[in-house]
């Protein structure tokens, strides 16, 4: 197996995995960053999500291989400085989870939503989220989050 | 009297179980005094114990069997609560830390629970039935109180004053006259101090709360934003591998044949079989896969039912265990007979899944004989249990752990996947982590039992409800009673062996149970030519669900817009678990008869509100997790298999179902608080189901509703 460069929360990392494991595993089983969840395994939960060169993907779907020389944010790598990122803000202001475990993915789904869109209407928000469950039923504390964290953002 | 509450008890425990263990193997109180630094240490007990109460300093005590949780103030102020409950998203990590704050006076930051360790908590039934609020929260609280008691006797002794000179408050004990304060690990002189108590202490008011009562934000939230918080699934151990179970084709199934040569030559991988159980472990989750997808096995399953046939069965099959009525008033008969207005409908339920967010997962690690299981489960002691039956070990060598768990909603009181873990882990001679797949919990879990529920009623012309009978077949007794006064009733449950394992869910068979009497409740209103409102206040005198209906009219306007056949208004209401909640949707009709709910607004009262946040985030989750029951969630299975087994296939709600949510909370300070985790969710599918009859004209009497 050769070695698989991927730079992970602006670190190089070199991953000796199969190929075509999904990125997940290496994710949580090699670097040992498992804020980033499996609820299904098959693309329709988005509690796996990551950013792939600042876009949203899931990364149970996503072989190893796809991200090769790569940049790969997780919810870990989000906070800076200390800080965390406006989004975690908003979503711990807001309350917006109840056992926090479909978070990483839907902040890290809102964090990409603002990164393409920074004043996201109601419904943008929405239509951008809803590949994402949150089995919990917060999602309208997450809305409130995801707008605050762009009011937040804005200036 | 008390044979009361434990008669309600043991029927909620019964309902809680799960019919069917998944696997069988073919195969003193600790001394936990000794765990104990310096220190105060609070024991509570269970309402039945017999008084043994003894203070002073020395400590050594045997305790009694029948302890409900304890508290620690350690040397340095820091307070840690022990308590079998666990923290499954209900937020009772914040909401039981506010209370113990309240009542010992110092600030939320200095206390910690500990929760849902066996090795380390005090034996616990489980965490359902809403119990924790009004059971666990006060014995807490009553712990607190006397801990603050005998910190203000420990300073009254040092100062040689009366306590009731003294204040406490922020963590210290001061003395307003001469200003000596002392902090509460100070006072306990680092020796330990042992108290263990009962029956009831001066509690504070609900009028007079600070701490409890206001919108904490939940403890270590942190964590969850930031991803550190470590689920099950997330943890790992020095050479831990990972589990796979290779699963029968189809349920009730034997395994005829197992080739498993291919996989045992693969290297680092451990086959194991036993019984009907065939699983691997391997050093990384992926590789797992490999060796079970070279596994050949032959099994047998019997001719199973499918969800075509089901309902007939249930009716079919019903009659083998059948238990005295749950109400027998009057002459349900004579008054049938006698009335102006009969109706007789049958309502039907699906099986449903939980589909918790995080799947089952269990790591297990042996040491000797002793094993040690960390795994999501609202009863981390019968799940001991489970373990040392399964593995034919004494409880007294299982250690359960549940950390913070991503969800479950009544789905996760079994630990199939711990045995699964246990028994690999031995095998292997390592840590074993066993995370099921997506499809596996939809498959292997058990169901929320799906069921027939036949209501026949009898009113009078102007309004009044002389008779009503419910049979309720399989779904469950909870909730069946009605709230509505009426003089003559035959309610009765009707348990049935139903074909798949069924088990606890979020409301029980309240929401089963509602969806029947509230959609037959309109259909009456109908008959009688009633506003829905009118109709429900007309036939009962219960002042909470008065109130809660009054308040959800109120705030929903209802009544001000008409129904018309794109728009279309149903309420819903009642009571469970000392919660009273009513609900009043609105549902727009699309042409093609599809159904957007636009707007859900709920009254809810549960007594006095421990956190208003934490209470309208659960309400707010029930009523959307309630939207996935009314329209669209179903379990479809034959032939011993589910035939929807992924989220493509068993819609739940999403973002783009999301109507307006408006809740509003009926503080009631005077009242006892309860629980609030499951029945906000119980008004949702009926309020929906006689909306959508507003609209259309169209009854749907079968849950999920399928206008069309
Ligand atoms: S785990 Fe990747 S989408 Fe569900
Ligand atoms: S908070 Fe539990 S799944 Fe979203």
């Amino acid at each position: 197996m050769e070695a698989i460069a991927v730079i992970v929360n602006g670190k190089q990392q070199r991953i000796t995995a199969p190929p075509d494991e999904p990125l997940l595993w290496v994710l949580r089983d090699q670097l040992q960053l498992t804020g980033t969840k499996y609820g299904c395994g098959e693309g329709h939960c988005g509690a796996c999500t990551v950013l792939l060169e600042g876009k949203p993907v899931r990364s149970c779907l996503t072989q190893v291989a796809a991200a090769a020389g790569k940049h790969v944010i997780t919810v870990e790598g989000l906070e800076q400085n200390g800080t965390l990122h406006p989004v975690q803000q908003a979503f711990l202001r807001e309350e917006a989870f109840q056992c926090g475990y479909c978070t990483s993915g839907m902040i890290l789904s809102a964090v990409a939503l603002l990164g393409s869109n920074r004043t996201p209407t109601e419904e943008e928000i929405v239509h951008a989220m809803s590949g994402n469950i949150c089995r919990c039923g917060t999602y309208p504390r997450i809305v409130a989050a995801v707008r605050e964290a762009a009011q937040a953002t804005k200036g | 009297m008390s044979s009361v509450p434990d008669r309600e008890l043991a029927l909620e425990i019964k309902q809680h179980e799960v019919n069917g263990d998944l696997h069988w193997f073919e195969l003193d109180r600790r001394d936990f005094l000794k765990l104990f630094g310096g220190g105060l240490l609070i024991c509570a007990c269970g309402a039945k114990t017999v008084a043994q109460e003894s203070g002073g300093r020395g400590g050594g005590h045997e305790l009694p069997k029948d302890i409900a949780a304890w508290l620690r103030i350690a040397g340095d102020g820091q307070v840690t609560v022990f308590t079998g409950k666990v923290e499954v998203g209900q937020n009772i990590r914040t909401s039981l830390a506010q209370q113990v704050a309240e009542e010992l006076r110092v600030p939320i930051e200095s206390i910690s629970l500990t929760m849902g360790d066996t090795d380390l908590v005090p034996w616990d039934a489980g965490t359902f039935g809403s119990r924790t609020t009004p059971t666990m929260g006060p014995q807490l609280r009553t712990m607190a109180v006397a801990a603050r008691e005998m910190l203000l006797n420990l300073a009254a002794q040092d100062w040689h004053v009366e306590p009731s000179a003294l204040v406490a408050s922020d963590g210290r004990i001061a003395n307003p006259k001469t200003s000596q304060s002392r902090s509460y690990g100070e006072l306990t002189h680092g020796q330990k101090l042992v108290k263990v108590i009962e029956g009831d202490w001066p509690l504070t008011p609900a009028t007079e709360w600070k701490i409890a009562g206001a919108a904490v934000p939940k403890v270590d939230g942190t964590a969850f934003v930031t991803g550190k918080h470590q689920y099950t699934s997330d943890m790992s151990r020095p050479g831990m591998l990972y589990g796979k179970i290779l699963r029968p084709s189809g349920f009730k199934a034997s395994l005829v044949s197992l080739d498993d040569q291919a996989a045992k030559e693969l290297s680092k991988v451990t086959v194991v079989r036993d019984g009907d159980f065939v699983g691997v472990a391997a050093p990384d989750i992926w590789s797992a896969e490999q060796p079970l997808t070279t596994l050949k096995a032959q099994w047998k399953v019997p001719p199973q039912l499918s969800n075509r046939e089901l309902f007939a069965y249930l009716k079919a099959n019903a009659g083998k265990h059948d238990q005295e009525p749950a109400d027998v008033t009057g002459s349900v008969t004579k008054a049938m007979a006698a009335a102006e207005i009969k109706l007789s409908q049958s309502y039907t339920v699906a099986y449903i899944q939980h589909a918790p967010l995080e799947p089952r997962a269990a790591l297990a690690e042996w040491q000797g004989d002793k094993l040690t299981v960390w795994t999501g489960t609202q009863r981390p002691f019968a799940v001991r249990d489970e373990l040392a039956a399964a593995l034919r070990i004494p409880s007294q060598n299982v250690r359960v752990l549940v950390p913070d768990t991503g969800s479950a909603y009544g789905g996760k009181h079994t630990g199939e996947t711990a045995i699964e873990a246990a028994r690999l882990a031995r095998a292997a001679g390592k840590p074993v982590k066993v995370i099921w797949t997506r499809e596996e919990e939809f498959t292997w879990a058990y169901f929320r039992p799906a069921g027939v529920i036949e209501i026949k009623s009898g009113a009078q012309r102007g309004g009044t409800i002389t008779a009503w009978e419910c049979h309720n077949y399989n779904s469950g007794p909870a909730a069946i009673n009605v709230p509505y006064d009426i003089a003559n009733r035959l309610i009765q449950f009707h348990p049935v062996d139903g074909p798949l394992r069924q088990g606890s869910y979020r409301g029980l068979a309240a929401t089963a149970n509602h969806f029947a009497r509230e959609s037959h409740m309109d259909e009456l209103s109908q008959a009688v030519g009633m506003d829905p409102l009118q109709f429900r206040l007309k036939n009962t005198t219960d002042d909470r669900l008065r109130g809660v209906f009054e308040a959800v009219a109120g705030k929903a306007a209802w009544g001000k817009q008409k129904s018309t056949p794109e728009r279309g208004f149903g309420m819903a209401g009642g009571f469970e678990k000392g919660g009273h909640v009513a609900t009043i949707a609105e549902v727009e009709i699309g042409p093609a008869k599809t159904v957007r709910i636009r707007r859900v607004v709920e009254a809810f009262e549960c007594g006095a509100v421990v956190n208003p946040n934490g209470l309208r985030n659960q309400i707010e989750g029930a009523i959307v997790m309630g939207i996935g029951g009314a329209l669209f969630e179903e379990v479809r299975f034959a032939d011993g298999r589910i035939l929807n087994q992924h989220f493509s296939e068993y819609r739940v709600p999403r973002f783009k179902d999301m109507p307006q949510i408006d809740v509003v909370l009926v503080d009631r300070k005077d009242l006892p608080s309860a629980g609030a985790g499951e029945t906000p969710i119980v008004g949702v599918a009926p309020a929906v189901a006689n909306a959508i009859f507003a609209a259309t004209g169209e009854r749907l009497r079968a849950l999920p509703l399928k206008p069309g």
